[in-house]
């Protein structure tokens, strides 16, 4: 193996951080409100939450690249294949984040919120504040659990025409017929970068107090 | 005096369940006011109803005239006030709870810093200095960098209160502050709730600290099943325990020091 091949593969891990990355975030952020929305007071809105959760929980994480990679188009809403890799990763992991924060928000005492709400504080202010800093330390692990699941998942995303890691493995190996040492190196790839988001859940603990 | 805040015919029920009925009550500015009674007579929920925490069944309570939650209106109609409306009211007021609801993954500076920055929109430095200063007050400063759990019970229900008071609210709850502290942690509590009241607090207190209630309290008001059976001065209510209900519930407590109580509490 050249030094070549290895800076191909690691083109192809640059691709897959920074896709899983904004998926696991923006996921985390869409994961907040639809849990907030299925443990919501007005029945409406909690069964749209629940509706969100059944079917990006129920439905695979292939076919759900592969609708908004084709079925937006048919509807005349052009996307780049970059941005339908994204928003389905995202849209998929945010519900199972949100099913991982359920427990976290609803084991937040309702005394420390009807304190915020005496001195004034505004329901958005209390859930960003308050409720999630607690209910995020208590789920930290689940939560980071699935974001390693994202990043690992974002192999799919070759489907709708992302080349990362994976792909930039496929490809390599095919034309190089030495399969085994660069399938090897793209785990060695996926390994360190689960290690760096590990790493960046001990930060996240931390700050969480 | 003029009542900062009054309750008029207030009733709460939780299904069929009345849990108080027919309340008129009258917070006096500048005056402490402590209800009391036995365990199920419902003194806490009055005290979430007047903070608007349980929305009252019946009846209307007005903060320096401003009405909390519910409007009526003149055909006698009750409205319900938007959220933003209740938030507005809820400024004169500040709320002790009996669980200290400190954040905990906030500092005792945090916590007390937090409404300053994040509702009065105060920059940090400032948010802080005065968060300092109410922590001071608590005799607290040096333990500002603690978390809650770092603290004890009765310095985690005074970093509450520093947190209520910084605020700057007009009239101070506290639902039961002591219930769930040490004997011996309850003295320091207390004496800060002392301080307060001698500095001219408008405050109402649900207590069983029948001792504090006597000493400190302009105005008893002595709760039993949901209805006001007795209020007055503490040496009207607690020297003349004529009513049988009152006789029982005061002594309960005659093994905790306030025997002397009734005998004649101080002139």
């Amino acid at each position: 193996m050249t030094w070549r091949y290895v800076e191909l593969l690691a083109i192809g891990a640059a691709v897959t951080a920074g896709v899983s990355i904004v998926a696991i975030l923006l996921g985390l952020g869409l994961g907040v409100l639809v849990c907030s929305a299925s443990l919501a007071r007005s029945g409406a809105v909690r069964a749209a939450g629940r509706l969100y959760i059944s079917f990006f929980r129920g439905s695979p994480l292939l076919v759900q690249l592969l609708m908004i990679y084709y079925l937006l188009p048919a509807a005349g809403i052009n996307v780049p294949s970059l941005v339908a890799a994204v928003l389905g990763l995202a849209l998929c992991t945010a519900a199972y984040q949100a099913e991982n924060l359920r427990g976290g928000f609803l084991s937040v005492a309702p005394g420390l919120i009807e304190a915020a709400q005496m001195l004034g504080m505004a329901p958005w202010r209390i859930l960003l504040r308050i409720r999630l800093p607690i209910a995020l330390r208590l789920t930290l692990p689940a939560v980071l659990n699935e974001a390693i699941m994202i990043l690992k998942a974002s192999s799919l995303v070759s489907v709708v025409g992302v080349e990362e890691l994976t792909r930039s493995a496929q490809n390599l190996a095919t034309s190089t017929y030495r399969p085994i040492p660069i399938y090897a190196a793209a785990g060695a790839f996926y390994l360190i970068l689960n290690r760096l988001l590990a790493g960046g859940g001990g930060v996240l603990r931390r700050m969480l107090g | 005096m003029a009542a900062a805040l009054q309750v008029r015919r207030l009733g709460k029920r939780f299904g069929a369940h009345a849990v108080l009925r027919e309340i008129d009550l009258a917070v006096r500015e500048g005056e402490v006011t402590c209800i009391v009674g036995p365990s199920g007579s419902g003194k806490s929920t009055l005290l979430r109803c007047m903070a608007f925490l349980e929305a009252p069944s019946e009846g209307e309570i007005t903060v320096y005239g401003a009405p909390l939650g519910f409007r009526v209106t003149e055909s006698g109609e009750r409205q319900r006030l938007p959220d933003s409306d209740v938030a507005r009211v809820r400024r004169n007021i500040g709320m002790v709870f009996q669980q200290f609801n400190l954040w905990p993954h906030m500092t005792a500076l945090g916590n007390v810093a937090e409404a300053l920055r994040q509702v009065r929109r105060l920059p940090r430095r400032e948010a802080e200095a005065r968060a300092m200063a109410q922590l001071a007050k608590v005799g607290l400063a040096e333990r500002a960098r603690h978390y809650p759990s770092q603290l004890s019970g009765g310095q985690q229900q005074r970093v509450a209160i520093a947190r209520a008071l910084a605020m700057e609210p007009r009239i101070m709850l506290f639902d039961e502050p002591t219930s769930s502290l040490d004997p011996e942690l309850t003295g320091e509590v207390l004496n800060v709730m002392r301080e307060l009241a001698r500095a001219g607090m408008t405050m109402a207190v649900v207590t069983h600290e029948i001792g504090f209630a006597a000493t400190v309290a302009q105005h008893i008001v002595f709760l039993d099943d949901g209805r006001i059976l007795l209020e007055g001065t503490p040496q009207s209510v607690f020297a003349q325990p004529w009513h049988p209900r009152l006789a029982q519930f005061l002594e309960t407590y005659i093994d905790r020091g306030a025997a002397v109580l009734l005998q004649g509490a101080p002139a």
